[in-house]
């Protein structure tokens, strides 16, 4: 019998093991995906917010403003790419500016640093592509920008340093309480656990539910993005939002990334589909009209990409993290939806903090909180590149030429503990794939590579697990 | 707005025989006008020309290298077990000059080329016969010849050669000439970054990370295909969609087939061709859907790769879903109006594993940009000169990396005067080493007398986009690309404000590279040249 099983190696779950980790408890991640970081955590913003957006009081309010507290230091342990850039909320009508005030004293209300409005000349001196109708912006110079693939993958890999068992390809189809604890059968398997955490993003629901006799609904709430290519990546250097709308809140923004490219989403459409991440004609449509009114000259033409990810969207807008009043032992980190990723920090840190009184946890003293990334051999000297080179010869030979994606980055990516298991997986570790020709060169490369390491057929290479084969097989084999 | 507005200038619309497909308007001259299906069949297996003649030169690991077979040893190869892996060499396997180049720290070339496909080859094997002795490819892929190893379907080469060859046999017969020259080369390896002062840092596994200063480069990095994110097509992200050259090396290269039902996007003759070669390797091609409304292939490639295996071609159509989570289950196909705009109710499903995209190709040059090469919007490449020469002095271009074009042979032409200009650049700027009294007096004579090209009325743009008169062959070919297809209308050149070209042209359309011959004597004798404006004008 696990202590914990946490449901869903998103950012939640992840972040949760991971500080679960820091005692002594035999502990185990179930997801139902092929890698960490599949659903909702890998198709957002990537943005670390301030804390102004949310509810004076509320516990959204509270976990950003303490998730973005932590970011810096964590992104240092963790190595995952994080900056603090800044944003600014963009004000364009002089009748606006009461709910740019607004937004400013519910900021202070939550404690979050160093907020100013400023005017329009200091605006468009701070960033010159905001739109000319500026009359306003609030800038919040705590706001900063995450690698979500990073942070995720990160948390997963250090919990698992830790202790923390991680099982894929692992669904879970039923929650029932048993003596001492709960019994999850999955597709694979049953496991039986003292204690759940509930972390499984759009499907949080369903597992509540299944336990409890108090109802939450999450409603999956779709959002399209375009990703912009380098060379657009220094069209803002700060994350520009629109003036947050009553309905579906934060509005479109615009937005460089941690690895140098621009982003422009989300939309905000409200599906059935747990698993409706298409992206729609309407809504690269509307991205497209609506960035442009708070960032002039977006030059769309450099779209390199479009996705569309899911938020996790409960009916009350409030982060439900709590032990069941009628399911004890189970405890909800559901309706995870944005500030999530800014408050993730928080959030397991929380959930730790819950079990470890309810347990009664002692600390971990194997517990390591630094962990190392894959080598970025852009960050080392040339000399040091050369040793490097010398020494691993893969580390000189380039597989994605568009992000300049070395083997040896790859092949650390495949060896490493929750290693990359089909192309997806390397992409969100190395990027190789995610550049300008979007994997048009290096995916038969990167293919070879993932068959080698995994002792694999390049038949069975996936895109992203499951039935995703990239080929059906060789040459007329069904002649 | 006419149909074929919709492609916007800064687009480079979807040329060639390697290329496009919505708003793929071209037509491929290239790979297509003599392709026959026979030599189609051939397999991978049975092109690796370029293997062979590095066997019969002795050069037998570099052969196994650099086939797709290379796998698992990678890691535990070491430099001298295997001497031809990528390190230097020559083009005939000539070890001793291998070494001696790769003992030097920081190595000094003459002309550094970027690239080891037809433009490249070409430039380097022109510039060696015009008298420069000191060059070296650098090729990032795993042998020479560029995307024409993967192109093994036949009609290459009758500008040049006379005769229809496949992709692999016309990048040999220049491999070829290249050997015989003793042209230095390096595979797998990437340049990195090009400084304005012409030092060229790469990188392989055996060399590490180095450094080459070079007198001249010359870029030729070629182009990549456009994504399916570049389209904008919405829909679910599966497995199963592919830009149509990844498709075909995996096919002609690598022998794997990346799907058995099969809707391809685009009707270019890269698209029209995959069409044909997947139907042999045992997929079912259900339809090629084009956005434009008339095909960017040749007619005979229409009925030889379309009709005659029953697939069919929908003009005026484009892909406006892709189904399925894991990998492609099916693609809704819709009729598009007069502006590329989705018709609704016209909309189809297909049931499909597989889409294939042929939607143009994009020319390679973040490393022009990185060096603060001036580029053009409308190609995508660089401005250059009547030398092919950037706006950085001894920084030449050709090939797809200066702008996109239909024919290989077209590609060879340029790349050779590209090749023989940095030559005589290497030469003048030694002879004016010598003299530092007439270096001044030559580069006051440049800034004096630069003629600048105009294109309107329908002419995209020009290649080159300047012209020195002293500097210029006797006849220079100036390439162009209309932006539109126009029947019976005539070329004209005007300098100044006088027409001296008038040229009947019964059909030109942007698919297809079109050019004219401007005379030096002609350019000599017009008083007080300034501008040359090329455009289309009506019968």
């Amino acid at each position: 019998m696990y202590d914990v099983i946490i449901i869903g190696a998103g950012v939640s779950g992840s972040a949760v093991a991971r500080e679960l980790s820091r005692y002594k408890v035999r502990a185990c991640v179930l997801e139902k995906n092929e890698d960490v970081c599949t659903g909702t955590s890998k198709a957002n913003s990537g943005i670390v917010h301030a804390g102004y957006d949310a509810a004076e009081g509320s516990l959204m309010a509270k976990l950003n403003v303490r998730g973005n507290e932590r970011m810096e230091q964590l992104s240092k342990d963790l190595d995952f790419p994080f900056k603090r850039e800044g944003s600014l909320v963009i004000c364009l009508h002089e009748e606006d500016r009461e709910k740019l005030e607004k937004l400013y004293e519910r900021g202070m209300k939550n404690q979050v640093p160093g907020l100013r409005i400023l005017e329009r000349e200091e605006v468009l001196a701070m960033e010159p592509n905001v739109s000319d109708n500026v009359a306003a912006a609030l800038f919040a110079p705590t706001a900063g920008i995450v690698c979500p693939f990073g942070l995720n993958i990160a948390l997963a890999e250090n919990a698992n340093a830790n202790g923390v068992e991680f099982y894929f390809d692992t669904e879970v189809k039923e929650i029932s309480p048993i003596e001492g604890g709960y019994e999850i059968r999955t597709n694979d398997r049953i496991y039986q656990t003292r204690y759940v955490v509930n972390a499984a993003g759009v499907y949080a629901d369903t597992f509540h539910n299944m336990v409890s006799e108090h109802k939450i609904h999450i409603t999956p709430r779709r959002g399209d993005y375009c990703l912009l290519d380098k060379s657009a990546g220094n069209h803002v250097g700060r994350t520009i939002f629109a003036l947050p709308n009553e309905k579906y809140g934060k509005g479109v923004l615009v937005t460089p990334t941690t690895h140098g490219n621009l982003l422009v989403g989300p939309t905000a459409v409200d599906i059935e589909d747990r698993e409706g991440v298409n992206t729609t004609r309407e809504g690269l449509d509307n991205l497209m009209e609506k960035a442009g009114l708070n960032v002039k000259n977006l030059p769309m033409r450099q779209v390199i990409t479009s996705f569309a990810g899911l938020r996790a969207h409960e009916d009350h807008h409030e982060f439900i993290i709590e032990e069941l009043a009628d399911a004890p032992q189970f405890i909800d980190c559901a309706g995870i939806e944005s500030p999530g990723l800014s408050s993730c920090p928080a959030i397991g840190e929380m959930v730790a903090e819950i079990l470890r009184e309810k347990m009664k946890l002692q600390p971990n003293p194997d517990f390591v909180g630094t962990r190392k990334g894959i080598l970025n051999p852009e960050t080392l000297t040339k000399e040091e590149r050369v040793q490097l080179i010398k020494e691993q010869p893969a580390y000189g030979n380039i597989v994605c030429r568009c992000e300049m994606i070395t083997e040896g980055e790859i092949i650390d990516a495949i060896r490493r503990p929750l290693g990359a298991k089909s192309l997806d997986g390397v992409k969100r570790r190395t990027r190789a794939g995610m550049g300008r020709c979007q994997s048009g060169f290096c995916s038969p490369r990167t293919m070879e590579i993932l068959a080698r390491e995994l002792s694999e057929n390049i038949e069975d290479i996936t895109k992203s697990g499951g039935n995703s084969k990239i080929v059906v097989g060789v040459n007329k084999d069904s002649f | 707005m006419k149909a074929y507005d919709i492609m916007s200038a800064s687009e480079t619309p979807c040329l060639h025989e390697w290329r496009t497909a919505n708003g793929d308007h071209d037509s491929c001259k290239a790979a297509s006008s003599t392709e026959s299906a026979n030599h189609d069949i051939m397999s991978a297996s049975e092109t690796p020309c370029l293997h062979e003649w590095r066997t019969a030169n002795g050069d037998h690991d570099s052969c196994e290298a650099a086939s797709s077979t290379e796998s698992a040893n990678h890691d535990i190869m070491s430099a001298s077990e295997t001497p031809c892996l990528h390190e230097w060499r020559t083009a005939n396997g000539d070890h001793d000059s291998c070494k001696a180049a790769s003992s030097t720290e920081s190595a000094n070339y003459d002309i550094v080329i970027i690239g080891g496909g037809p433009a490249g080859l070409a430039a380097a094997v022109s510039a060696k016969k015009n008298g420069c002795e000191s060059i070296l490819i650098l090729e990032r892929d795993r042998e020479l010849g560029g995307i024409l190893n993967q192109c093994i379907h036949n009609g290459f080469g009758l500008h040049t050669f006379k005769e229809e060859l496949t992709g692999p046999e016309y990048a040999a017969r220049f491999i070829e000439q290249a050997r015989e020259l003793g042209i230095e080369y390096k595979l797998n390896t990437m340049v990195m970054d090009i400084s304005h002062e012409k030092t060229v840092t790469a990188m392989n596994r055996t060399d590490g990370l180095f450094e080459i200063q070079a007198k001249a480069v010359i870029l030729a990095m070629g182009c990549r295909e456009r994504s399916r994110g570049a389209l904008n097509i919405p829909g679910y992200r599966p497995a199963g969609i592919f830009s149509a050259g990844t498709a075909q090396r995996l096919v002609n290269m690598e022998g794997y087939l990346p799907g058995r039902k099969v809707v391809i996007l685009g009707s270019g003759d890269i698209g029209l061709i995959m069409a044909r070669r997947m139907t042999f390797e045992g997929a079912k091609v259900q339809v090629v859907a084009e956005l434009m409304p008339f095909s960017g292939g040749l007619k005979r490639n229409i009925v030889q790769c379309l009709d005659d295996y029953d697939i069919p071609l929908k003009l005026s159509h484009t892909v406006v879903d892709i189904r399925g989570r894991e990998r492609v289950e099916g693609v809704t196909i819709a009729q598009v109006d007069p502006h590329g705009k989705p018709i609704a109710g016209t909309e189809e499903e297909y049931e499909c594993d597989t889409l294939l995209l042929s939607c143009g190709l994009i020319p390679e040059n973040e490393l022009s940009s990185g060096m603060g090469i001036d580029m053009n919007p409308v190609t995508s490449g660089p401005n250059v000169n009547e030398s092919l020469e950037t706006n950085i002095e001894g920084v030449f271009a050709c090939g797809n990396v200066l702008h996109v074009h239909d024919l290989v042979d077209f590609v060879s032409e340029e790349a050779t005067a590209a090749g023989k200009n940095a030559a005589q650049y290497v030469q003048t700027e030694s002879d004016r080493n010598a003299c530092a009294a007439e270096k001044a007096e030559t580069n006051q004579r440049n800034a004096s007398e630069q003629i600048t090209l105009n294109p309107i009325d329908g002419v995209r743009y020009t290649v080159p986009h300047t012209i020195r008169i002293d500097r210029m062959s006797d006849t220079l070919t100036v390439r162009f690309r209309v932006g539109n297809v126009y029947k019976n209308c005539y070329v004209s050149a005007y300098f100044n404000d006088e027409r001296v070209i008038h040229k009947k042209r019964p059909v030109m359309a942007p698919g297809e590279m079109e050019d004219i011959k401007l005379s030096r004597e002609k350019l000599e004798s017009f008083p007080n040249l300034k501008t040359i404006t090329i455009k289309v004008e009506e019968a």
